[in-house]
This record gives C-alpha cells, structure tokens and sequence, in this order.
C-alpha cells in the first residue's frame, strides 16, 4: 500500500492489497444447503403465483423452490434454464426487490419476501458446479442463423435456437462473450469470473460458432449476414454514452462510466488501478451506482452520485441506492450539472438545484461546487451502430412482439430495443422469445 | 394464579404436567434435574425382572419426521425397556422419593406374563415407597416379540389377568397403560377396569417406519443395513391419542375410568386439550427430549393463564369438559350451515385456498385478475378446507348462518337441529316423533 484514500488526486493502490480481494469478493455469498433448506422451507407454493408473474422470463418459481425443498437443486435450476438459461447471472443481478421478491405474499405477510434470487442462485449454481451441460439439441434443421451481440439477449436467443437444432453464428464486437454481464456490472455481483464460466457452460450445448471481434457495419453489413443466413438476430445493446453537454466534460479525469466498470471488470489486479480522492458521479441508474460503490471498494475517499431529479425518479433499486449508502456514497438528488472546471486537470464540477418546472426540470438558481478529481457520467446509454434500415421506435429498434424488425427475417432484442428497463433478464426473456419466434418462422406452421 | 395440584387416583403432584416413563426417565440424575426445573411427577422408565438386564442395539434409536424450518414433528423410537440393573434402579428410586416427597413418582414396569413374576417386582417396587406402578402394556417393540409390552396389551383377556395380579399382590395405585396397536381402544381399557386398574395412561407409541434410505433401501432408523418397526410419538400422534382418550371417556363401560393422557403434548394447550377430554393429568416425553425439561416454566405458566382467563380455579373443573360434546357422526347436526369467510386485510392473496377449493372441494372461491379471493357462498360447503391451508391465522373464518337464513347453495332456510337418525334420505330413518 503505497497510497491511502487520503492520498490527493488519482493514484492506485490506495488500500491493502488483501482488501481488494476482500471488497470485491461476491456481495452475499452463496447459501450453503442448510441455509437454502431454511430459506425454501418459506415458500407458500401460491396458486398462479405472483412471482412467477413478476419475472419478465416467466420462472415456476414455486416449483424450483419445492424442488430445492425436496431436495433436489440440480432438478430446481432445470426448471430456472428452461425459462432463463442466464438464471444463473439473473440470480445474481436481478432486482429482485422489484420483481419476484416484490411480489411474493411474505412480503406483504411479514415484509420479508422468499430470498427468491438467493435461492435461485444456490440452484443454478448447484448444477453449474457439475459443469454439465443439461439440454440437448434437437435434429438439425439444416437453418443457419445469425446473432449479432453476445450479451444476455444473444446468448439467451442462440442457446434456444441451437436447442432447436439450428446451427448459430454468434458475432461479437468484444475480446470476450457476455456483453453486460462481462464488461458493464459490479465485480462483485459476478466475482470469481462468473459471467466467463456461465457463457461456456451455455455453449456447451453445441451448434454455436463464436465470431469474436466482428463488429457489426465495420465487418460487415446486416445485408451481408442476411444474404449469408436464413435468419438474422440483432442483440447489440447500447454501444454509445449520453454526453453532458458541457465545457471540459473531456477533461483528464472525466471518462464514461461504463468504460470505467469495463476497464474495472477486466483488471486483474484491482490494486494497479487508479481512483480518484474525490470522485463524482453523475447519473441515478445502476450504471452509476456500480460506479461509485466501486470507486468507493477502490478506496476513494469521497464519492458523491448527483442525479438532477428526484429519488424516486432514480433507475436503481431502494436496494442499490441502500448498498451505495452503506458502502459510503454520498448521494445528492435534485441537481444537474451546469459546468466542469478544469486547470489542465480536472478540478470541480459545479451544479444547480433543481425543481420541476412547467417545461421540464429548472434550476433554482442556487449551485453548489463539488471537488472531483475523476468524474464518470452515467446519464444514459443510446443506440450506436444500429443498421438505418431498421424502423425506430423512439431511441431504438422498433420490434413487435415477439422481436420483429421492419426488415423481414430480421428479430432484435435486449437493451437495442425498449421495453425492459434494460434489465438483463427482459433481455434474456427477448432474446428467448425471438429464438422461438425465427424457429416458427423458418419451420412454417406446427414447429 | 389458577391451582394446578391434582390428585391422580391418590397421587397428588403440584402440577398435572408428569414426565412419561421413557429416556429421560431412566435415572436419578434425569429425574432431579427434571423435578428441579418444576415437572409435576415421573412416570420412572420401564423395570423389567431381576437376572441381567436388557441390551439395546448400539446404532440409531431414533427416527424422525420434520416439517418446516426442521421442527420435530414426529419421532420413533426402538429404545427397550431398561437396561440398567433393576437394583440400581431400585436405590435410586428410593432415594429420589425420599428427597421429592411432594412430586409425584410411579414406577413402569413390565415383566414376563406370569403371576410369580409381578408378585416378585411388585414387592421390590413398594419397598421404594414409590406412589404407584403403571403396568407397560403398550411397547410396540423388541419387547412385544418376547411376549411383553404391547403383546399383552393386544390381549384383553391378559390386561385383565395381569391387572387383577398387581391388585392382588399389592396395595399400590396401578396404572395400566395402552397400547394404540388395537382396533378398538374401549376393549383393553375395559379389560384394565375389570381387572381393577385404577386408571389407564394412553396412548403409548404407534408402530411405525419414518423413512426410507433410497440409497440403501434401508428403514430408518437403521441399524446395519435393517430396521425394525418402532414406536412413533410426538406432535403427529396427538389427534389419534386425542381421539382414543374421548373414546373412553365417554364410553358407559369406562367413563369413571382415570386418564393419564398421553400423546404429543408440547404446549400447554395441547395438555388442556387432553384434560378437556377427560384426562385426569397428563404425561408428556417427546417434547421433553426435543427441547429439554425447561419447558415444563411454557407448560405450566400457560395452563395456570387459560384457567385464569376462564375462571377455572382447579385442573378438575376443567377435565371433561369437552366430553359431552364429542358425539357420534350420525347425532351431528345437519341443519348447521357455515360458510367460509375471508377477511380482506389479512389476505395476502397467496391462493392456496383457491387452489385446494378448486382441486379438492366446490370450487366455492373466486379469484379476480389482481389476486382477490372470494367465497362462493352459492357454492360453499364450509368444509373448512380452505381455513386448513391459509397460512394465516383467523384469515379464513366459518361463520354459521342465523336460524331461519337462506342457504345459497340449496336455497333452504337454516331449520331446527335435525340429525341423519331422521333424515328421509337414510333407509334405516325412524319417523320423527
């Protein structure tokens, strides 16, 4: 430890090094069998439960719980991968709070819900220790089908295509699978390279070429994989950052904060990495809270998260914002940034209060300057790469219900277009759904 | 503070609450630490004859059945009777006694079926000074194979003969104890009266297997590979003692028959049930050897509140009370209408109820899209099942429709008491007078 979180301006090593290994560690560890025995032994098995209606993929939550209670966990994470193949990551990044667990009468029994996601963790994890992968394809359909992004909605669609006997081109623009789940979430919520361990045990199920490195446009045209597939699926999220709009927000020290986590995911010594004394995060979602928590577990003394509304506008969790509040971030609502001031390196970022007006949020006319010497925006990822032909809905692709484009014999789906909140497992849940949507469609009638 | 002394055919202890001749009965240093934490009396474990004792088997005794959260729900056992030497016994219970001279102390045994046999350890016993002997006719295993126990117990003719020996051969209170292996428990217990018991204890345990091993194919518990039936016990067992104690309550032949109840009891409430069905005191075990002697404080402090609150001042004005109403299915009333009720505030829309409603009973309950649960009352039969698997308390009511009311389901009014001896639709119906 050559540093402290003391130690001005930005500068690694600034805590033990078994610290590091400490704070970046998994969150909550994973039940051991008496605990999830406990913990399963709570569930009610509800009639159409509400559970399984909160979870965008649909889980039969009750009967993976009895299935843990009968003993069987390896049974209870089939009955999770037939519906999430990610349930293994979804268990681990779910807001739970707000959907299945949210949901679950014991919550509005005792205000403490089933641990739904702890206990679908200890499921999945249970079969994936086998490193056995439990589905088999169906008989090839001689169907080639492109999928383009190998996040959780292309991995969640070319598991289900290859399940079907399709054979998959997965095209990835990155060094590793994964998208968000490798590159864009807290360590410690994937620690032990997870997110890596679960994409291959997905592929094990066979029929899924990986295309690393391929970028979409720059390698090649959606024209190009539609002439060369029967069928094309686009999960290729959020590629581009919203921009502040401001001054110097380029000053050495402001970086996005998505490029942070990433660079954060991919060090293996977190301690070579630097952090700033005073950090300042500006966005309300759980992209900033990621990064604040983690600048604060590198060791920064003073990490600030400003959002301009109001927190119950904000996009993360009562449970994030708790665990950022814990983890010691300082989090200031109802004040928009209005400037950066820098003297070559980065200094302050000023802000206005503010209130909602009749055309939007106004300033009150107060401000106030917080010090900074690392800034990470974390306002809003937008569409970047995306072919022009496809319709728009919005900000993103325009896609019906079960993922299709304007283009025929192109689907889409994930964080690329709306609906989900940009959860995971919506994107799972598309990404399937869209699988299953080009199975009817090159299968005709009665596959 | 409600009175909680009993006199038990003559053996008066300071609570109805006594410790079952079992495990934690078996030695003077179980019995004083059981009377220091304030039980009532002991039932002393089983005595067999003089000669060398009984061997147990050196694996697991004991099997079990959990529900949720692990809570000891039932338990089994394949302990015999015993096996220290009876004149180790003997001293220790001579000397117990004398230093607890207010607690209750009876002495189980059981020995071989002959007249010779009784008479010898009848004279050993009433050396200790002990206040009685309850005669274990009732163990289910190991010792039934040797013609003891529940083997007796089986026989009503040999409770008979073997009662009338003790009476004969000894001053004592004898308690005979009963064995729920039998079709009909009025016969034993009427075989114990006329051979001049002076009460009965019920139930003892029931046989049984509690599982399975599917790896080994092996019952448990287990002892190298086998297992034997063994006696269950418990909280499970509590509803077939509960039944077998009423059924000699309210028999003619045994109704003035003392009940040591026996069978499951955990809380004070399930020994004010035993009591309300005509049990004089009761003998507990299971949840002594599940959660140790201390709950005797939750046992008796809660009996001494229920009485308090009922205005009951001594553990008799509560025995029986229950008796006269525990009738014959064909006296039930079926002018009695209820229907469920379901409160909307404790409701946490779980629909367990919809879900056995509509698998099991009239599908008498309706669910709207945002998960609320309704009675039927067109179609409710109050069969109760839907109180059964709410998982909250009083969430689910009966409530019984006023006389002169209209049935929804069959759109008659609620009429006078009128039971199945007279309803048209039995052939054996006799004419209402």
């Amino acid at each position: 430890m050559s540093n402290s979180p003391t130690t001005p301006g930005i500068a690694a090593a600034r805590l033990h090094p078994e610290d590091y290994a400490r704070h970046f560690d998994d969150l909550y560890p994973n039940y051991d069998p008496h605990e999830a025995m406990v913990a399963a032994d709570r569930c009610y098995f509800c009639y159409d439960a509400p559970c399984i209606t909160a979870c965008p993929t649909e889980i039969d939550i009750p009967l993976f719980i009895r299935q843990i209670q009968a003993g069987q966990p390896e049974a209870a994470a089939k009955t999770i991968f037939d519906q999430n193949i990610l349930g293994g990551m979804c268990a681990r990044v779910c807001p739970t709070e707000t959907l299945c667990e949210g949901a679950c009468v014991r919550e509005a029994a005792e205000g403490k819900p089933v641990e739904i996601g702890r206990l679908q963790r200890y499921a999945t994890e249970t079969l994936l220790a086998r490193n056995a992968h439990p589905y088999t394809r169906a008989a090839p359909t001689g169907k080639h089908v492109a999928v383009v992004g190998a996040g959780p909605a292309g991995l969640s669609c070319a598991h289900r295509l290859a399940l079907r006997g399709h054979d998959v081109t997965l095209y990835d623009a990155h060094e590793k699978p994964g998208g968000l789940n490798e590159y864009g979430i807290a360590a410690y919520k994937a620690a032990h390279d997870f997110a890596a361990a679960e994409v291959a045990w997905l592929l094990q199920i066979g029929g899924i070429t990986l295309k690393q490195g391929w970028r979409l446009g720059a390698d090649g045209t959606l024209a190009d994989l539609q002439a060369s597939h029967d069928a094309v699926f686009l999960g290729i999220g959020l590629a581009g950052v919203n921009a502040l709009g401001l001054a110097q927000e380029d000053a050495p020290g402001a970086r996005d904060a998505v490029d942070f986590i990433a660079e954060l995911r991919q060090t293996d010594d977190l301690s070579t990495l630097p952090i700033g004394r005073h950090v300042v995060v500006i966005g309300g979602g759980m992209t900033a809270v990621d990064a604040a928590v983690q600048s604060r577990l590198l060791g920064a003394e003073h990490v600030t998260m400003v959002y301009r509304r109001g927190r119950e506008d904000m996009g993360a969790s009562d449970y994030e914002l708790n665990h950022a509040a814990n983890e010691g971030v300082k989090i200031i609502t109802n004040a928009m940034p209005v400037a950066v001031h820098a003297n070559g390196a980065l200094r302050e970022v000023e802000f206005a209060y503010t209130h909602p007006g009749e055309t939007g949020l106004e300033p009150t006319g107060e401000t106030f300057r917080l010090k900074a010497d690392q800034v990470f925006k974390a306002i809003g990822q937008t569409l970047q790469g995306a072919p022009e032909s496809l319709a728009r809905a919005g900000r993103k692709l325009a896609v019906d219900a079960e993922g299709r484009t304007s283009l025929p014999g192109v689907w889409a789906g994930g964080d690329c277009t709306g609906g989900g909140e940009d959860l995971t497992v919506t994107a799972v849940a598309q990404g399937r759904n869209a699988a299953e949507s080009i199975h009817e469609t090159l299968m005709g009638a009665g596959a | 503070m409600a009175n909680l002394t009993t006199n038990f055919i003559g053996i008066k202890s300071p609570n109805p609450y006594w410790l079952a001749s079992a495990p934690p009965t078996d030695k003077e240093y179980n019995v004083v630490r059981a009377y220091k934490a304030g039980w009532g009396g002991v039932v002393w474990k089983t005595l067999g004859s003089e000669g060398p004792p009984v061997v147990n088997v050196n694996g697991s005794r004991y099997g079990a059945v959990w529900g949720a959260d692990r809570r000891l729900l039932g338990l089994n056992n394949i302990e015999l009777i015993t096996d220290r030497p009876l004149e180790v016994n003997l001293r220790e219970i001579k000397q117990v006694k004398r230093d607890w001279p207010d607690r209750a102390l009876v002495v189980s045994l059981m020995v071989p079926c002959d007249e010779e046999s009784w008479k010898a350890i009848l004279k050993h016993v009433e050396d200790t000074e002990a206040d009685g002997v309850e005669l274990n006719f009732g163990c289910p295993h190991g010792m039934s194979e040797r013609g003891m126990g529940a083997a007796v117990g089986q026989v009503p003719e040999y409770i008979e003969m073997v009662t009338r020996w003790v009476k004969q051969h000894s001053r004592m209170p004898c308690i005979v104890k009963l064995t729920p292996n039998i079709a009909d428990i009025r016969k034993p217990a009427e075989a114990a009266k006329r051979g001049g018991a002076d009460a009965v204890s019920l139930i003892n345990t029931i046989n049984s297997i509690t599982s399975v091993n599917l790896d080994t194919f092996s019952p448990e518990p287990m002892i190298d590979g086998k297992g034997a039936h063994g006696g269950y016990c418990g909280p499970a067992v509590k509803p077939i003692a509960l039944n077998m104690v009423a059924e000699i309550a309210r028999s003619a032949e045994t109704r003035d028959l003392p009940i040591s109840g026996i069978g499951g009891v955990t809380t004070w409430r399930d020994a004010a049930e035993f009591l309300a069905l005509g049990a004089g005191n009761v003998q507990v075990c299971t949840a002594a050897m599940t959660y140790g002697f201390g709950i005797i404080k939750e046992l008796t402090a809660g009996l001494s509140q229920y009485m308090d609150d009922k205005g009951f001042t001594s553990v008799d004005q509560l025995v029986g009370r229950a008796v006269p109403n525990v009738t014959d299915w064909q006296y039930l009333n079926l002018n009695y209408v209820a229907k469920a009720k379901i409160n909307q505030d404790l409701c946490i829309s779980c629909g367990r109820c919809y879900a056995a409603c509509e698998d099991t009973s009239h599908q008498a309950i309706s669910m709207s899209p945002d998960r609320k649960f309704e009675v039927i009352d067109a179609e409710c039969v109050a069969c109760n099942l839907c109180v059964n698997v709410c998982p909250v308390q009083d969430c689910i009511t009966m409530e019984a429709l006023p006389k002169g009311a209209t049935d929804l389901r069959t759109g008659e009014k609620v009429g006078d008491y009128a039971n199945w001896t007279t309803h048209p639709n039995n052939p054996m119906a006799k004419a209402a007078e």
